[in-house]
């Protein structure tokens, strides 16, 4: 015990101290909540076009709601970064993925169709038709495009970071993506990040 | 109830997470006290716009639903 509160404890009433002290604890706690500003970190590592949604929507819902928000984009994740967005969905292996004709009459549009693998893997091009009909469902439910959700996570601050390991693996140049990308970073420099966020996701 | 709102955002048609950031954008323009008023299709918006004015310390005045649109009036904080 020091001295000052030798002093203090000759003078009041312990009980009335520690009263006090729970007082304003309670009161220094709720005033420290207050203040804080939540955060989210995310690891966004895959670049499809259906795995594209989730760090998007997450990232601009929490820059909306005024969370500060920061975004790693690793190996197939820095697809998400590029200037063009070229993003394709592949039903192939993907059984919880549903088949469905964004046109014509509405019975026909409720079918869905079942396609075998190996039918899928058989026919070219057929991707391409299945990002196609992803791409007007999208736009017909009146879903966000992924351009205009990663505008919007820019519009609310989030930052966005490149992963430099992958950029260097895979080939890239930096002048394929985005000027806005926050820094060309390593796990080492997002975890402490990430560390810190109280709420972290890897997508 | 859009009559007597500062201002009005028809998202209509938008799906999550729309709504929420075309709301936040628009009170981005508005001065203390005024208020937004809002019409949504997306019956996610209902719990959404909750969330949203609890978190960001706005006022929901007044939500609605009817026929499958949902009104909201927000006053900025």
């Amino acid at each position: 015990m020091g001295a000052t509160d030798k002093l203090l404890a000759q003078s009041l009433d312990p009980a009335l101290l520690d009263q006090w002290f729970d007082q304003r604890f309670e009161a220094k706690m709720a005033e420290r909540e207050a203040a804080h500003v939540p955060s989210l970190a995310i690891i966004a590592t895959k670049g499809t076009m259906d795995w594209a949604y989730p760090p998007f929507i997450l990232a601009s819902t929490a820059g909306a709601l005024g969370w500060d928000v920061s975004v790693f984009f690793t190996f197939y994740g820095l697809e998400l970064l590029k200037k063009d967005l070229h993003l394709e969905i592949s039903p192939l292996g993907n059984p919880s993925m549903p088949m469905k004709m964004p046109f014509g009459p509405q019975w026909l549009k409720d079918i869905n169709w079942k396609v075998p693998n190996v039918v899928m893997a058989g026919i070219p091009g057929f991707e391409k038709m299945a990002t196609g009909l992803m791409e007007q469902t999208v736009k017909n439910k009146g879903v966000a495009s992924i351009d205009e959700l990663r505008s919007a996570c820019l519009e609310a601050d989030a930052k966005l970071f490149a992963c430099q390991m992958t950029v260097d693996l895979f080939g890239y140049s930096q002048d394929e993506f985005i000027p806005e990308i926050a820094g060309w970073i390593g796990a080492a420099s997002f975890l402490p990040q990430a560390q810190k966020s109280d709420v972290c996701l890897f997508i | 109830m859009s009559t007597t709102a500062t201002q009005t955002l028809d998202a209509r048609g938008m799906n999550c997470p729309l709504p929420i950031l075309r709301t936040k954008k628009a009170l981005t323009g508005l001065a203390k006290g005024d208020t937004l008023a809002v019409v949504s299709t997306d019956p996610g918006s209902l719990k959404d716009m909750q969330a949203f004015c609890k978190q960001t310390g706005n006022e929901l005045v007044a939500s609605s639903a009817n026929q499958g649109e949902f009104e909201f009036l927000i006053r900025k904080n």
